[in-house]
């Protein structure tokens, strides 16, 4: 793989860290931290959902983004091998 | 059938099942002894690694834990699962690119020093060492209540397993044994909260029932909310610790997770990069499914609890209720002499005490569930406590057999040779880790919560920085490394132990406690790798070779 090659692949993979970090970190301490009080003012079923956020749904969200990442990378790697 | 014998044929069956894994995965070559030969399915993998991470504290105390910290057990929760997003971004991918053995390779390598190495041996010593001594103390628990024979009997007896299985199969013994063990456990956890969900809101989804209505029409979470506040305790949906320390706590584990030396290790078990990706997916959805069960049996358990108990006469307390007695987990004293169980948040008033532990063994007996269920839950709890002990067992004997021995001490040893102290050291850990088990330091989840906060002040951030900062050197790893640590173990021992003058809460640091003060530790050691790698000289081209090499997977190995 040239220089330039590889220096794109690694932008690319830092891009989707960056987003993918940003989303974890928004569900889990964010929703279910820092925002808890406003959001459970909000309620589905019996679920507050700042409660929700914290025990249930940024588990969830943990893995959808690993599967999205090997999604994303799959497809990056395949691009790049083909290049070279 | 008398709940006894079920018992003894749930474990003979499983435990010979991981002898007969055992004998059929065993270990030829140190390449099988450290990292199964790196041939490792990705699901077979996720599989291995969800046994190998849930714990006898993730099987027996955590449901218990939020049981009776309501939502401040949330950072359990988000804790113990968010660390694999960490690993399967930041870490997995290129430490399987790298390609070798251990956590200390890659730091010994990386960072061009066997003073590096060294540090990050002692590392991965400390953390294993205080992390298996929760999982011994967890093994005599189910069988000192299950089996009805003493506590260091019942941790004898799991010795001589782990000892069968870790010293004969090394890595490739264990993934398989892990394999079986993963389904074992996930089955019986599964099964009860499936009946109890059926039982308390006509929902066979546990995750779906908390938040249903239960049988007398009323929201199960709401219920518990307002009992919790009739008895003096807080709302169960909210919280008592502060928002920063939920925070700092949440932020350790999930960092401790990534860093915790055998979870990484079993990365390098797969065959090629996208592989190690996969598997991280795998392993979190598969601890995932016990993650997201573990808050509705906290909440059903919580609520039954209550309304069996509270209130009632002491002399009409259903069997269970005198079991665990006997085992001095649960006591009563009737303070006021009315005969009644009053069991409410005043200590002063309070005559019920229960130790959390209990909760989740406790309860397919509080809601009456049949026999098999009950004994396949020790089958259960006992897979979580050994899987995870043997994959601990096998961090600390390769760290003394080979990133000691055959790196530092005795690089001409041979292939054989280092075989033989791979064994030889996972021996003495198993009766290291014994000793631990019959000499317990504490109750399980608080030693095991320590080892994440050890984890995240040493390994994350030289690991990282690794990856992601080609100019960061040796100078700057080992001081950030060393001192991460020694300030986590100061701020461990002094409010823990009493060590240094000792603390109680009104002398935390900003609030923090000891658990969430690996955050503040690692943020430590990112500085001080920072600062002392600007004042020394840049490593060498070689070095900075390698980690541009580890970023990009290669056609051979993806």
């Amino acid at each position: 793989m040239s220089k330039n090659l590889a220096e794109e692949y690694w932008k690319k993979n830092l891009k989707y860290l960056v987003i993918l970090l940003s989303i974890w970190f928004t569900v889990s301490f964010g929703f279910g931290i820092i925002l808890i009080d406003e959001l459970n003012q909000i309620k589905i079923g019996g679920f507050k959902l700042g409660f929700w956020f914290a025990q249930q749904g940024s588990i969830y969200v943990f893995v959808t983004l690993i599967f999205i990442y090997i999604g994303l990378m799959n497809k990056l790697d395949k691009k790049y091998h083909s290049k070279k | 059938m008398d709940l006894q014998i079920w018992i003894w044929l749930m474990i003979g069956i499983t435990f010979s099942l991981y002898i007969g894994i055992a004998i059929w995965s065993k270990a030829g070559s140190t390449k099988e002894f450290y990292v199964a030969g790196s041939g490792v399915s990705p699901i077979a993998n996720g599989m291995a690694t969800a046994a190998d991470w849930m714990s006898a504290a993730s099987f027996i105390s955590m449901a218990g834990l939020i049981s009776f910290m309501g939502y401040d057990g949330s950072v359990y929760l988000m804790g113990w699962t968010g660390g694999y997003v960490l690993l399967a971004l930041l870490l997995a991918p290129y430490l399987r690119k790298f390609g070798k053995f251990t956590v200390p390779d890659f730091i010994g390598d990386r960072y061009y020093s066997d003073t590096a190495r060294l540090v990050a041996v002692f590392c991965a010593l400390i953390i294993s060492f205080t992390y298996v001594a929760g999982q011994m103390r967890g093994v005599g628990l189910v069988f000192s209540r299950y089996l009805e024979v003493d506590i260091n009997t019942g941790v004898v007896i799991g010795m001589a397993i782990v000892l069968f299985y870790a010293v004969l199969g090394g890595m490739k013994g264990i993934t398989y044994t892990q394999v079986a063990q993963y389904c074992v456990l996930i089955f019986a956890f599964m099964v009860p909260a499936i009946f109890i969900s059926m039982q308390m809101t006509g929902n066979p989804i546990p995750q779906l029932g908390f938040g249903s209505i239960g049988t007398d029409g009323v929201y199960l979470l709401e219920k518990l909310d307002g009992l919790s506040r009739d008895l003096g305790f807080h709302e169960y949906t909210t919280g008592s610790k502060s928002k920063l320390d939920v925070f700092f706590i949440t932020a350790a584990l999930m960092i401790g997770t990534a860093g915790l030396p055998h979870v990484i290790v079993r990365f390098f078990t797969v065959k090629k990069v996208s592989d190690a990706r996969k598997s991280a997916g795998w392993a979190l959805l598969f601890i995932a499914i016990l993650y997201t069960t573990a808050p509705a049996i906290a909440v059903f358990a919580r609520t039954n609890l209550i309304e069996t108990v509270s209130e009632k006469k002491y002399d009409e307390m259903p069997v269970w209720f005198e079991n665990w007695e006997k085992t001095g987990l649960l006591t009563f004293t009737d303070k006021n002499d009315d005969g009644l169980i009053q069991y409410v948040a005043d200590p002063q008033l309070n005559e019920l005490t229960i130790d959390r532990d209990i909760m989740v063994m406790a309860n397919p007996e509080i809601a009456e569930l049949p026999n098999w269920v009950i004994a396949l839950l020790a089958a259960g709890a006992l897979a979580a406590a050994l899987s995870t002990a043997a994959g601990l067992l096998l961090v600390i004997s390769s760290s003394v057999s080979h990133d000691l021995i055959k790196k530092i001490i005795k690089p001409d040893v041979s292939e054989k040779g280092e075989l033989i102290a791979a064994r030889v050291s996972a021996f003495f850990a198993v009766l290291l880790a014994g000793y631990f088990g019959i000499n317990p330091p504490g109750f399980v989840a608080a030693v095991v919560a320590l080892a994440f906060g050890l984890a995240a002040a040493s390994f994350f951030p030289a690991i990282v920085m690794g990856i992601f900062y080609k100019r960061m050197n040796k100078e700057g790893a080992i001081s950030g490394m060393v001192i991460g640590l020694l300030l986590m173990l100061f701020y461990m021992t002094k409010f823990k132990f009493g060590w240094f003058g000792g603390g109680t809460e009104d002398d935390w640091w900003f609030g923090i406690s000891p658990e969430g003060f690996g955050t503040f530790a690692m943020l430590v050691n990112f500085i001080v790798s920072l600062i002392v790698c600007h004042l020394t000289k840049e490593p060498s081209k070689e070095v900075q070779d390698l980690v541009e090499k580890i970023r990009i997977p290669t056609i051979e190995n993806s």
